[in-house]
């Protein structure tokens, strides 16, 4: 059996117990719930948005159960050092994609493990510009989030110090912050390179922060620069939420079901919901809670509410305002690479150890929205998928543009995407294996989307010239991360949920994860997810004092 | 064959601490492959052996790397990548009815099976694949080019890169765990890694 296969073949975290992630071979604790016990949460989906909620909440005495689709895995003994078999991180299981612009899925864009995407997620972790939490009133475009930059920033001083981000003393761009709770780690090549770059075009770059540690932590040994990180951590190094938030919350009395679907959310005659009937260990079962928390991630968490439709709510759950699964927004995530004279090696260390911020924080442009781009050190695999989708070749041409791989260098984009209602998820006719409709995703590209993308190819093709790359290639096809499809908002007839990540229609039903964005901004999601976790738990405490669960 | 990267060879490494024992068991299972196909039928394999020798040829001083095996275990074991554009039916019926389509193209243009063609017929014939012109009746409703973007190019290219021969060829240090890497800059080279003959 492949180790792919131990890890799905039964459940880990039961009878007492859930896989110690640090130690071989070892266990530790796990409080356990019973089915007919009505337990104060359950959390579906265990990834940057569930985990700090279930860990918060049971740190706040709440009695939480978190469930997941995925395995629950030991990444000391589970995870290869190997692009292909790592694919047992991400979500296999078939979802239909159209519209102009099909999303790639699969390894692209989510995972499905305990801890959620963050096991191969390439832990960048950058914080929203601030006027991007009112991108309609401050900029001109897309909708007001309900919340207060001023807020969020307490939140993610928060969210840095619990992933021990490694950063910069100084971060170039926006309000102050404080300087990261460990040191910047070194530069690659790639990163070099990208320096350069921007420096030869004028603009600031700065080391990324990273969710890898750059100096020992707990039971977490530095980063060895071994640039597997998208294909899971086999060290620990990485702070992905399996590591850091999982364990704190089964210390904290919280349990964990891994392997575990929720194929429906139970509603009560009273018109609330009363708990989760999910997959686990071959057969469906049924676990009562007085609030059922959806974090599984923008695809999955309409899918959900879609299918739990009742006579009561033909629509779907919490969708009175037609909102959920639409508005779906991905991020341009297109790239410029080219050839160097010099070794490069870009497979050495986390992919993207450098960015620049230029052109978010810089609103003399033609467009709406704005953008990043990073070093990059895509594998083989990658690698060969970015030529031949790119540049179309096969054959003997592929073989040639192969063999120069470590000369190869690239710089590559995270832009913001126009929320648009035609970009969405609905449910299509066809079936998974647990006999549940199976996602259709649609999405297009948008004019501004379109002006975006250019600016930005542009620009990372100047930069490379100017450090002397040759043979230039445009990659124009990539998108990368999720957002939007149960929105925040102030009003109930044009959002899903409020600042507190409570549906306007269910008040014992939430989504906390990426779908609650309403504008996706121009830097990676997930620490602003992991964020606003944090903030609902302290929300949840705060109603729950005031008797207003 | 050119030999950018003379006496480099991942494999070598597999004793040392670039390597664990979790990642020797993944490519140990990698490099037995069965070679017999579990799911396509005699003329189906005979297609595709002929498919992914002109998609990805190999050097004739070694054995090749089994492209065509890797493609019929991903289809035995169903491994599904995540997703699927909504022209494109599932990955098995995708497979046979290409496979199928593409040999029926042959026969009409030539009077002669794909796999008997020379290797300057298959070419054409899979660059018109790639360009959306072939016409066959046998394709159905599915989109001759998204089939070989989506289907021929990724099962065959992805097989082909995930192999320690192909990390030889492009000199990446292949497996790194427990140990990574110290030397981190440009034109900077740990000893573990591959050391380049000469330049581009
Ligand atoms: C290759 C890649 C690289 C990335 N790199 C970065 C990066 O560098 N920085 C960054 O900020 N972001 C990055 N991201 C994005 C980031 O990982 C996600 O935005 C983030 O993890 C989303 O958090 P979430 O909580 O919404 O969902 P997830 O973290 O995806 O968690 C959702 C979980 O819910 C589970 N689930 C879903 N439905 C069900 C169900 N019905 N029953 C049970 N369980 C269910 C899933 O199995 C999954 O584990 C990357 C993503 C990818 C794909
Ligand atoms: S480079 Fe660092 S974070 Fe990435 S996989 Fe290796 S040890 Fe983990």
């Amino acid at each position: 059996m492949s180790t792919r296969d131990e890890a799905r073949a039964a459940p880990r975290a039961i009878n007492g117990r859930a896989p110690d992630v640090f130690r071989r071979g070892e266990w530790v604790p796990m409080r356990e719930h019973a089915e007919e016990e009505e337990v104060d949460f359950v959390v579906v989906g265990t990834g940057a948005g569930g985990a700090p909620l279930i860990a918060r909440l049971a740190e706040s005495g709440f009695s939480v159960v978190g469930m997941d689709a995925g395995p629950y895995f030991r990444p000391l003994e589970d995870f290869a050092s190997d692009e292909r078999e790592q694919e047992q991180l991400y979500w296999l299981d078939e979802r239909i994609c159209d519209g102009a612009n099909p999303i790639v899925m699969g390894g692209k864009n989510s995972g499905q493990a305990v801890g959620g995407s963050t096991v191969h997620f390439a832990m960048v972790s950058l914080r929203f510009r601030p006027e991007w939490f009112k991108s309609r009133s401050a900029l001109g475009y897309g909708a007001d989030w309900p919340l207060d930059w001023r807020e969020m920033w307490g939140y993610y001083q928060i969210a840095e110090q619990a992933l021990s981000i490694s950063g910069p003393v100084r971060y170039p761009w926006g309000p102050r912050r404080p300087r990261y709770p460990y040191r910047a780690h070194e530069l690659n090549g790639a990163a070099e390179l990208l320096a350069r770059g921007a420096e030869a075009l004028g603009m600031k770059w700065t080391a990324t922060p990273l969710a890898t540690v750059s100096a020992p932590h707990g039971r977490s040994p530095p980063c060895v620069y071994r640039g597997f990180c998208r294909f899971g951590c086999s060290t620990n190094a990485k702070q992905s939420q399996l590591v850091t938030f999982i364990p704190r919350a089964l210390a904290a009395g919280a349990e964990i079901r891994d392997l575990a679907m929720v194929g429906r959310i139970e509603v009560g005659a009273n018109g609330r919901v009363s708990g989760v009937h999910y997959h686990r260990d071959g057969r469906w079962r049924f676990q009562k809670a007085r609030n059922v928390v959806v974090a599984g991630y923008a695809i999955e968490t309409p899918r959900l509410l879609l299918a739990s439709a009742t006579d009561r709510y033909r629509q779907g759950l919490a969708n009175s305002s037609g909102l959920v699964g639409k508005n779906l927004m991905t991020q341009s995530n297109q790239a410029v690479f080219g050839r160097m004279a010099q070794e490069v090696r870009w497979y050495k260390g986390p992919p993207s150890l450098a960015i620049t911020e230029h052109w978010n924080y810089e609103d003399r442009k033609e467009f709406f929205g704005g953008y990043c781009w990073m070093a990059q050190g895509p594998l083989p695999v990658e690698w060969v998928t970015i030529q031949t989708s790119s540049r179309g070749l096969w054959g003997q041409a592929l073989r040639d543009a192969m063999e120069h791989y470590i000369h190869q260098v690239g710089l590559k984009m995270v832009g913001e995407m126009l929320p648009d209602e035609r970009n969405r998820v609905t449910l299509a006719d066809e079936k998974d294996q647990y006999g549940l409709p199976i996602a259709r995703i649609t999405y297009s590209w948008g004019e501004n989307d379109k002006a975006l993308i250019q600016h930005a190819l542009g620009q990372m093709q100047m930069s490379l010239e100017a450090v002397g790359a040759t043979d230039i290639f445009r990659q124009e096809d990539d998108t990368n991360h999720l957002a939007g499809t149960a929105r925040m908002g102030s009003d109930p007839s044009s959002s899903v949920v409020n600042a507190d990540c409570r549906t306007w229609d269910i008040p014992n039903l939430w989504v906390c994860d990426g779908s609650v964005f309403p504008t996706t901004g121009g830097v990676n999601p997930s620490l602003t997810i992991t964020s606003i976790a944090l903030r609902t738990a302290d929300r949840i405490c705060a109603l729950a004092a005031r008797g207003e669960l | 064959m050119t030999d950018r990267y003379p006496g480099y060879d991942v494999m070598a490494k597999r004793w040392t601490p670039s390597w664990n024992e979790q990642t020797r068991r993944v490519v140990d299972q990698r490099l037995a492959v069965l070679r017999e196909p579990r799911f396509f039928s005699g003329a189906e394999w005979r297609t595709l052996n002929a498919v992914c020798a002109r998609i990805m040829p190999q050097p004739k001083d070694r054995p090749p790397v089994p492209l065509p095996a890797y493609v019929d275990e991903k289809l035995h074991m169903r491994r599904l990548d995540g997703y699927r554009y909504a022209q494109l039916p599932p990955q098995d019926v995708a497979w046979r009815r290409g496979l199928a389509a593409l040999d029926d193209e042959s026969r009409a243009v030539h009077g002669a099976a794909f796999h008997t063609l020379a290797s300057d017929q298959q070419d054409t014939l899979l660059g018109r694949m790639q360009r959306g012109e072939l016409t066959s009746v046998a394709w159905g409703d599915m989109p001759c080019q998204l089939f070989f973007e989506h289907r021929v190019i990724p099962d065959i290219t992805h097989a082909y890169y995930a192999h320690p021969l192909a990390w030889n060829e492009i000199g990446f240090g292949g497996p790194a765990s427990p140990r990574g890497y110290v030397r981190m800059g440009l034109d900077r080279r740990d000893p573990w890694e591959a050391a380049a003959d000469r330049g581009v």
